[in-house]
């Protein structure tokens, strides 16, 4: 289309800034900025009850924020004229447990969205899910029900229900912390396959090891505050805030 | 113990009036074939205004609720088909009937409902919505039917007394099967032919119980 072409390129997809979110008289976020980069992986880390997924969840507002701005690609999402439901399409949601839809197949799961949200047709939308389960290594899975899947494939197919959509963005809230150590790396792996094809992702998680690895930008919150962010290097290795520091030196015991 | 058998096991009082009580029990099912019905939709129409986020809506439908569920259901039905009247609304019995049981189990459905909803974990509504569902296609497609999944044996029970409970219709001169069975016993001057009822209403519904144990089982 000439007339994207002709919009500017906007730096950021996601542009989240100053958001504060309260439950009752706890103030979770305090005024967070999230800037994410187009086909960017960014990690967010920090202590539990730091905030890193309120923040998440404000970003699709499962959470109602009670204040800032959020862009999602040219978007407002907090602007009362957006239609939310057509904007969650275009942001992807990974959650610690799942989350399937116990009472549908694997294939239902994957497809659900795609026939009432997305007005595909039964066979489109199956022959969608069967490309998605192929990419996180499941293609045999499709008449399976959640409960007959490990926790490491459930993951992964909670992976591929929301990448299905073709979303700018895919949020993780900490999508291996449900997970036994030995199912972490299967989803991992998943993960740096989506990066590579150079879909943005923002991820919360305690994957230390794998931030270093694979993220594009570390985001140390705490608090309800962002304390310090930059390349994974930087905030790994050489961390400028003692809050920082302390909450590394903690995980790595 | 030839008497006893004499006055409820009468096998030639039974054959004389079973076709009578036929003519009873196709009334019972024709009451069944829309009380059923409108209690099982009434009844997720109460749970989605008792578990409402609006609490003007929640409240009174919680109170109402409560109010119908302690309120003899025997004393519902008269006071709304003697008391129609009063309102300039003459409605027949059956018309007394659907709308008493509508108020009755319309509470009852609707808090089985509700437990059902309450027993879905929240993830499941936040996972849909995140996909661009609406809230009434979460709700159709993914909380609904995990909710009844989850309360189907109280459903089922539920029903189970709700058939058992379309005999009150019969205080009201509503022809079905236990009305007719009393008929039957005040003009053979036999009891007979309310055991016949019982074991009419035991045919009936001894399977949907076995269905509903086998099903808690399962769960």
């Amino acid at each position: 289309m000439s007339s994207a072409a002709a919009a500017p390129v906007p730096r950021y997809l996601l542009e989240a800034r100053g958001v504060r979110k309260s439950f009752g008289t706890t103030e979770v976020l305090k005024g967070v900025d999230l800037l994410v980069e187009p086909g960017k992986l960014v990690f967010l880390i920090g202590p539990s009850g730091s905030g890193k997924s309120t923040l998440l969840r404000c970003c699709n507002r499962l959470e109602e924020p009670d204040g800032g701005s959020i862009i999602m690609d040219n978007v407002d999402l907090l602007s009362p004229r957006t239609d939310i439901n057509a904007a969650r399409r275009q942001i992807g949601m990974v959650f610690q447990s799942f989350n399937l839809y116990p009472h549908l197949t694997v294939q239902k799961n994957i497809t659900l969205a795609l026939r009432k949200v997305a007005g595909m047709s039964t066979a489109d939308a199956n022959a969608r899910a069967a490309e998605m389960l192929a990419l996180v290594g499941l293609p045999d899975k499709a008449a399976s029900y959640p409960a007959q899947l490990s926790g490491g494939q459930q993951q992964r197919i909670g992976i591929a229900r929301s990448l299905a959509l073709n979303p700018k963005i895919i949020l993780m809230d900490e999508p291996t912390s449900a997970l036994d150590p030995e199912l972490v790396g299967s989803v991992l792996a998943v993960v740096k396959d989506l990066r590579a094809r150079g879909i943005t992702m923002v991820i919360a998680s305690h994957e230390m090891n794998f931030a270093r690895e694979a993220a594009d930008k570390v985001v140390f919150l705490d608090g309800g505050l962002v304390i310090e962010q930059g390349s994974a290097e930087d905030v790994f290795l050489r961390p400028q805030e003692d809050r920082t520091k302390r909450f590394l030196a903690q995980i790595r015991h | 113990m030839e008497q006893f058998t004499q006055e409820f096991f009468n096998l030639d009082v039974m054959a004389k009036v079973a076709p009578f009580l036929l003519q009873g029990l196709l009334q019972t099912l024709l009451l069944c074939s829309f009380l059923i019905p409108i209690g099982l939709v009434s009844g997720i129409l109460v749970m989605l205004l008792t578990t409402s986020p609006y609490r003007l809506l929640r409240w009174p439908a919680i109170a109402a609720v409560d109010f119908f569920r302690a309120f003899p259901p025997l004393v519902l039905l008269v006071f709304v088909y003697a008391g129609l009247p009063f309102i300039g609304l003459r409605v027949p019995a059956l018309v007394a009937v659907a709308v008493a049981f509508l108020i009755n189990s319309a509470s009852y459905y609707g808090e089985i409902y509700r437990a059902g909803m309450v027993s879905v974990p929240k993830g499941q509504r936040e996972a849909a919505r995140s996909t661009g569902l609406s809230a009434t296609q979460t709700l159709l497609y993914v909380t609904l039917p995990q909710a009844i999944r989850n309360v189907l044996p109280d459903l089922l029970s539920n029903t189970v007394e709700l058939v058992k409970l379309t005999t009150l219709a019969s205080v009201i001169s509503v022809p079905e099967l236990l009305h007719s069975a009393n008929l039957a016993r005040s003009l053979t001057y036999n009891s007979s032919p309310l055991i016949l009822a019982a074991i009419i209403y035991l045919l009936l519904l001894l399977p949907v119980v076995r269905l509903i144990a086998r099903l808690e089982h399962r769960l």
